[in-house]
């Protein structure tokens, strides 16, 4: 398979990665459950009638999308795939709650309508009226990853030059209080977090969107070389470093021609772990984490997508971001390693472009 | 297409069997399985009909030997029981023997739990094991663990297209030489959320579903799980691999009409047919049987039937039937469970009745067949779309 170029990148997340100058205001946040994705002013994108009936996940798609398309110059994506984990929450929780509170009675159907986790990549289609390739990626943590292998296949077999690839989850009030229930959130009293040697499981969940356009052809805007995508369902903790070295291998990159690579350090005792055993392997990279800055969730690596696109574009990092002392003077090859509570594994090798 | 993909395996369950034996048997005398409501609790348990699949959790958890504190819901246990069938009838006996994948589709995964107990977690301590298992990409993973599988596994969620896409994507993984070998289809069981979600947009029959008739009411909903196995033409000679059929050709698009509904002219629908006659690189006439889409839906037949004859031709659209008057629609599974119908169609040479049909519509002139048909098969299309403008379609051909 040949490499496909991400030529364009927006991104919604708790940051404020919409403005130019986000890079020099990233704020780490640590000592609350959840974080919340900053609004964009919606009005300037969607007719107010409007706004008030979507949810937010869907708000948030149809504005990073919005700029995705404008910044690489296109108009009619060949395909539009959008990753997912947790699909319309917010509406499916409305319809829900609908259900239960009135006895299956008196319903309306907006909310069910707007609940199929294929509502995303469905409005953007119809807003663009685009009749391409249409697909909805649901998996527990490596969405965007299968979006962005399925965007490559697609250019590969001659069906697409241009592809439009998105991740989106959004937090909803309910949901979040079951997460806590189960401690899939942090305890309270485990706050702060430690996101890089946490002793306590848990994480800090937040929500965002970030959309992408891969195309055939390097651009002048291009940011990277999309080189390859692996997922694995299931990796042991003790087969970490084969399946990074494996990976590395198939692509003909030595552990040392890896510059930068992003960990999903979530501040989770447990399945941090695998982090660390990936690290190991990286003496003379630089290591970069994130989720400090994104919370974890579904589709946390829309997030490190976006900034390892800009780190390879402008050929800066964030101190922020840095977990050791390593820098090298040009940025060539990063890797992206992404994983959910140790489970769905995924590897991205992204290459300047 | 350049390369065909070889389907060397399949498994079913629905409401008319709980295997690919038992289904066949059900389609080819004609006995459906649409009944009054009794796996889950609703109010419309008297009024809306179903294609339920009688057998309790409790049933399947013991059928598939799981441990008593396993926190797999009903989509994932029906998905285990047809993918269970279907990795055993492709004779695979080291799943991780080759690069294998799954590519599963669900629209609810764990909700038909999580409607249960969503007031009430908190008072239900050892009921909180499931609050993981209520997002569509848990269902997934369950499947795989259960099958040994550790490799390349992905969720789609197109709504009622979704096992068309995962059955497309997993021949394009082939394809490319990502994986030797994939597994794919869907599962959707029943839920209150559905049921009540299709009731509001008042699109379900009170009385039997009547696919392609003039007076039909809507659907009756059901739940399934259906996969079948696809190799690669180096595994197949490898193994010396016995193939049902091939897969050869697979089109999506999207109708981008309405959230719900589809458009007039069933562009959508006539984007995805014509885009799998491209990569088959079959003719239209070569199209001998075409397993539609056919909800009951007033909506969905007469689009549907406007884009089968913007394709073929008036006069000229190969014959048809809905199979859902037997199961129901099954949503994200219902491109899987087609396809093993499709699958049977074309080993047995037979058309499986469209049932309940009595008036054809006064929009066209589109009968179905509606008595078992003897009928040598070498080609079948299948449709299959869903809400947000998601239209697929599959053309299988005989090995």
């Amino acid at each position: 398979m040949s490499a496909v170029y991400i030529n364009s990148a927006s991104c919604i997340s708790v940051q404020d990665t919409l403005k130019e100058n986000f890079f020099q205001n990233l704020n780490p946040e640590n000592s609350v459950q959840t974080l919340k994705a900053i609004d964009p002013n919606y009005k300037e994108f969607i007719p107010p009638a409007m706004i008030r009936r979507m949810s937010k996940t869907v708000k948030m798609s149809s504005v990073a999308s919005h700029y995705a398309l404008k910044e690489a110059g296109i108009e009619q994506p060949d395909a539009i795939i959008v990753g997912t984990g947790m699909g319309c929450s917010q509406d499916s929780e409305k319809f829900l709650k609908n259900v239960i509170d009135n006895h299956e009675e008196f319903l309306t159907p907006t909310f069910f309508i707007q609940s199929t986790h294929n509502t995303v990549a469905g409005q953007i289609a119809l807003g663009l009226q685009c009749h391409a390739y249409n697909f909805t990626y649901v998996n527990t943590s490596s969405s965007l990853e299968f979006s962005f292998l399925d965007a490559k296949l697609q250019i590969n077999d001659g069906e697409a030059d241009n592809v439009l690839v998105g991740s989106t989850d959004e937090q909803t009030g309910r949901t979040m209080e079951l997460y806590c229930l189960n401690n899939t959130i942090k305890k309270e009293e485990d706050l702060p977090a430690d996101y890089l040697h946490s002793e306590t499981n848990g994480v800090i969940w937040g929500e965002g969107a970030a959309f992408f356009v891969l195309g055939k052809n390097k651009t002048n805007n291009s940011y990277a070389r999309l080189k390859n995508i692996q997922i694995s369902s299931k990796v042991d903790l003790d087969e970490t470093q084969d399946f990074i070295d494996g990976f590395l291998a198939q692509n003909n990159v030595k552990n040392e021609d890896i510059d930068a690579v992003i960990l999903g350090f979530s501040g989770d005792a447990k399945s941090d772990l695998y982090y660390t055993k990936a690290a190991e392997l990286f003496p003379a990279s630089t290591l970069l984490y994130y989720k400090h800055l994104s919370g974890e969730f579904n589709t946390a690596s829309g997030f490190s997508t976006f900034m390892a696109c800009h780190i390879l574009k402008d050929q800066q990092i964030p101190d922020v971001m840095m977990i050791n002392d390593v820098k090298k003077g040009e940025v060539r090859n990063i890797l992206l390693y992404n994983h959910l509570a140790g489970e769905d594994h995924s590897l991205v090798l992204l290459e300047r472009a | 297409m350049n390369q065909k993909i070889a389907i060397t395996g399949m498994g079913i369950i629905s409401s008319i069997g709980n295997n690919v034996e038992e289904n066949f048997v059900s389609l080819k005398t004609g006995r459906h399985g649409i009944s009054d409501i009794q796996m889950f609790e609703t109010r419309h348990a008297g009024t809306f009909k179903t294609g339920e699949i009688k057998k309790s959790n409790e049933e399947l958890v013991q059928q598939l030997q799981l441990s008593e504190d396993n926190n797999i819901t009903r989509t994932s246990l029906l998905g285990m029981v047809a993918a269970k069938e279907a990795v055993e009838s492709a004779g695979i006996s080291d799943i991780n023997g080759y690069r294998t994948g799954l590519i599963s589709s669900t629209s609810v995964g764990g909700m038909d739990v999580t409607e249960k107990y969503f007031y009430s977690y908190e008072d239900f301590p050892e009921k909180q094991k499931y609050i993981d298992a209520h997002d569509a990409g848990n269902s997934s993973l369950a499947i795989a663990d259960y099958l040994g599988l550790k490799g390349m596994v992905s969720t789609i969620s197109t709504a009622c297209s979704s096992a068309a896409n995962a059955i497309m994507m997993g021949a394009k993984l082939i394809r490319n030489g990502v994986l030797d070998r994939v597994i794919v289809g869907g599962t959707d069981s029943l839920s209150k959320f559905t049921l009540n979600g299709f009731n509001t947009l008042m699109i379900l029959t009170d009385s039997y579903n009547t696919p392609f008739d003039n007076d039909r009411k809507g659907l009756n909903l059901g739940e399934a799980a259906a996969y079948i196995v696809l190799e690669s033409d180096e595994v197949v000679k490898k193994e010396n691999k016995k193939v049902l059929a091939y897969l050869s050709g697979y089109g999506n698009a999207n109708d981008a009409h309405h959230q719900t509904a589809s458009s007039e002219n069933g562009q959508g629908a006539f984007l995805a047919m014509q885009q799998a006659l491209k990569v088959s690189g079959l003719n239209k006439e070569n199209i001998d049987y075409i397993n539609v889409h056919g909800t009951a839906t007033p909506n969905n037949d007469l689009s549907e039937g406007i884009a089968m004859i913007r394709i073929f031709g008036e006069g000229q659209v190969p014959e048809f039937s809905s199979t859902k008057a037997f199961t129901g629609h099954t949503l994200a599974a219902a491109a899987g469970i087609e396809a093993v119908y499709s699958i049977l169609a074309m080993q047995h040479g037979v058309i499986f009745p469209n049932l309940n049909f009595k008036t054809k519509m006064e929009e066209f002139d589109l009968t179905p067949i509606t008595e078992l048909k003897e009928k040598s098969i070498h080609h079948v299309l299948s449709n299959s779309f869903g809400f947000g403008g998601n239209c697929s379609t599959l053309i299988f051909s005989k090995s």
